[in-house]
């Protein structure tokens, strides 16, 4: 049952050191296709082609382009590439601690697990010790040529790595203006949040499916079995526009289901 | 797979570079219906297009090696390994058909505490720009939302796939949060994980007096930058500033859309949340259940790609 480690690191902040082994959070159940050629069904591959020339370029002899906005390319070898890489590292450098939720979703991008490596004693008392203190670290690593950065928090009473976007790739919120328009009407508001009141539930994840990845999975196993495949029937409905009205029926909709 | 045939083609090489892609629809909140369209809340990583050692742009083929002929797009059929080496052909016909084509719609039906959502679920952000003449059912819904500090919780299905999503308003702006599905979530006992031992107690306040020294109050976003990033982008300017290894655009001069890294996302996000249209072909929204294929100067050779169902 148990999974491999994907990378092995040591957190450090002011004297304290934590040998660690990184775990993946996430596992892929995506429904992964292979490309065959129709013909003689054997699997696709691909090269590199110029399209002038229609010449097979190797892998090799490639370079990268930086394209600008009035399509002048900017070239940069593969040496020149190389430079920028970070060094590897074993370390996983804490800048520091924050209160929870002071990094917020807007930064979040994948869960690693983290177990203990070598001795356990430091890890436990690593989780221990973030418990009850609800504080998460602000974490830097290099792995696999690529500089991540990443929360450091407890999870199901584990410590995760959060790995975060870069500064470079977020849109901040604050960078944007909200819609305007007409005052909203104080009587529409209130049932705007009268509504969401009378559809409060708590979150339960395990709830949903992805229904068509299990459809699509159904499918194929029917098809292996050289059964014939059933089609799936969508459906339609339509809603009206005036919002007083549609807010008022909706609200008594929802009181005659509760 | 045979790991020495690093050539073989998993479909996810095939998946969009552009992180640019969207979806317009509409959000249901109860009877009340509001068209909104889907933009990335992320740019994507600064992109490099592949050339040879002259600089030419080069392109991606199919082929097949037994008669090693370059593949068209017809010539091609995706399959799924169902068990080692049984493998099921599977038409795009197929696929569709399991679409659930109803759901172009993000129906609010349950509101949840903002906080109650672990950070281990959120996948994607995106921003929800209103769609349509008015912006009124747009801030209605944001402002209630945001009073009551609750995330809406729908699924809805975006290039032909499920996705769980929290609709979440901040700032008098939408943004819709894909989720990952539970299942998609490892438990620590899946991942193997000793189970949590008594700590040695010296050691714990040891650790918690390092915490507590180590503590900020603020969060300097500088600190996420990618030095890396920062550091070739500097490069390019460089040597766009001194001419070094430029090329000019040929004269004939490609559509700009499908030769150019750059996308002014924020510049799109700002005129769409003012309740502006849409620009020319550059950012029309996709066609419902597929993936959008602007932004590549070989689109058409490229078989429809599909993220994995």
């Amino acid at each position: 049952m148990a999974i491999r480690a994907m990378w092995k690191g040591v957190i450090h902040f002011e004297t304290i050191r934590v040998p660690v082994k990184l775990y993946g959070a996430v596992e892929d159940r995506n429904v992964h296709f292979r490309l065959l050629h129709r013909q003689d069904l054997e699997p696709v591959h691909q090269h590199l082609i110029n399209p002038e020339t229609d010449e097979v370029v190797p892998r090799e002899n490639t370079a990268r382009a930086y394209i600008t906005e009035s399509g002048d390319r900017v070239l940069l070898n593969a040496s020149e590439l190389e430079v920028l890489e970070p060094e590897p590292s074993r370390d996983i450098e804490i800048l520091g601690f924050l209160p929870l939720h002071v990094i917020d979703h807007r930064w979040y991008n994948r869960p690693y697990y983290l177990g203990p490596d070598e001795d356990s004693a430091e890890f436990f008392a690593l989780a221990e010790a973030m418990e009850g203190m609800q504080v998460e670290g602000l974490a830097r690593w290099v792995m696999r040529n690529k500089s991540h950065v990443g929360a450091l928090q407890l999870y199901q009473g584990y410590p995760m790595l959060m790995s975060l976007h870069h500064t470079e790739e977020v849109i901040p919120v604050e960078s944007l203006a909200a819609p305007e328009g007409p005052p909203l009407d104080k009587r529409e508001l209130g049932m705007a949040r009268q509504l969401i009141e009378m559809l409060d539930a708590e979150f339960q994840p395990q709830e949903f499916h992805d229904e068509f990845r299990e459809r699509v999975l159904e499918m194929l196993a029917a098809k292996a079995k050289g059964k014939k495949v059933r089609k799936h029937v969508p459906l339609a409905h339509e809603r009206s526009m005036d919002i007083s009205q549609a807010l008022a029926a909706s609200i008594e909709q929802v009181r005659k289901h509760a | 797979m045979n790991k020495d045939d690093t050539n073989q083609v998993e479909e996810e090489e095939l998946e969009d570079e552009q992180p640019h892609a969207f979806w317009s629809g509409i959000v249901a909140f109860g009877l009340v219906s509001l068209p909104v369209s889907l933009f990335p809340a992320h740019s994507g990583k600064l992109a490099l297009k592949m050339v040879d050692a002259n600089g030419n742009l080069l392109k991606r083929e199919f082929y097949c090696e037994h008669d090693n002929r370059a593949l068209e797009r017809d010539d091609i059929v995706r399959s799924y390994e169902i068990e080692k080496y049984h493998y099921v052909v599977v038409e795009d016909e197929e696929l569709e058909a399991l679409e659930p084509k109803r759901s172009r719609e993000i129906d609010l039906k349950r509101f949840v505490p903002l906080s109650a959502i672990n950070p281990v679920y959120f996948e994607r952000a995106y921003y929800l720009v209103p769609d349509g003449d008015t912006t009124k059912a747009y801030r209605l819904l944001a402002k209630s939302m945001e009073d009551e500090q609750r995330a809406g919780i729908a699924t809805f299905v975006m290039h032909g796939k499920d996705y769980l999503v929290a609709i979440i308003a901040a700032g008098g702006i939408l943004r819709a949060e894909t989720l990952r599905f539970h299942d998609e979530l490892r438990t620590p006992d899946q991942v193997g994980l000793p189970a949590r031992q008594p700590a040695d107690k010296k050691m714990v306040e040891r650790m918690r007096a390092a915490i507590r020294k180590a503590t900020h109050k603020q969060f300097d976003s500088e600190l996420l930058s990618d030095q890396q990033a920062v550091t070739l982008k500097k490069r390019i300017e460089a040597k766009l500033k001194s001419g070094t290894d430029v090329l000019k655009a040929p004269e004939e001069a490609e559509p700009a859309e499908a030769a150019s890294n750059v996308i002014d996302l924020m510049q799109v996000l700002k005129e769409r949340l003012q309740g502006r249209s849409p620009q020319t072909t550059d950012h029309q929204p996709a066609k419902p259940g597929r993936s959008p294929s602007k932004g590549k100067s070989h689109a058409a050779s490229k078989p429809h790609t599909r993220k994995g169902a």
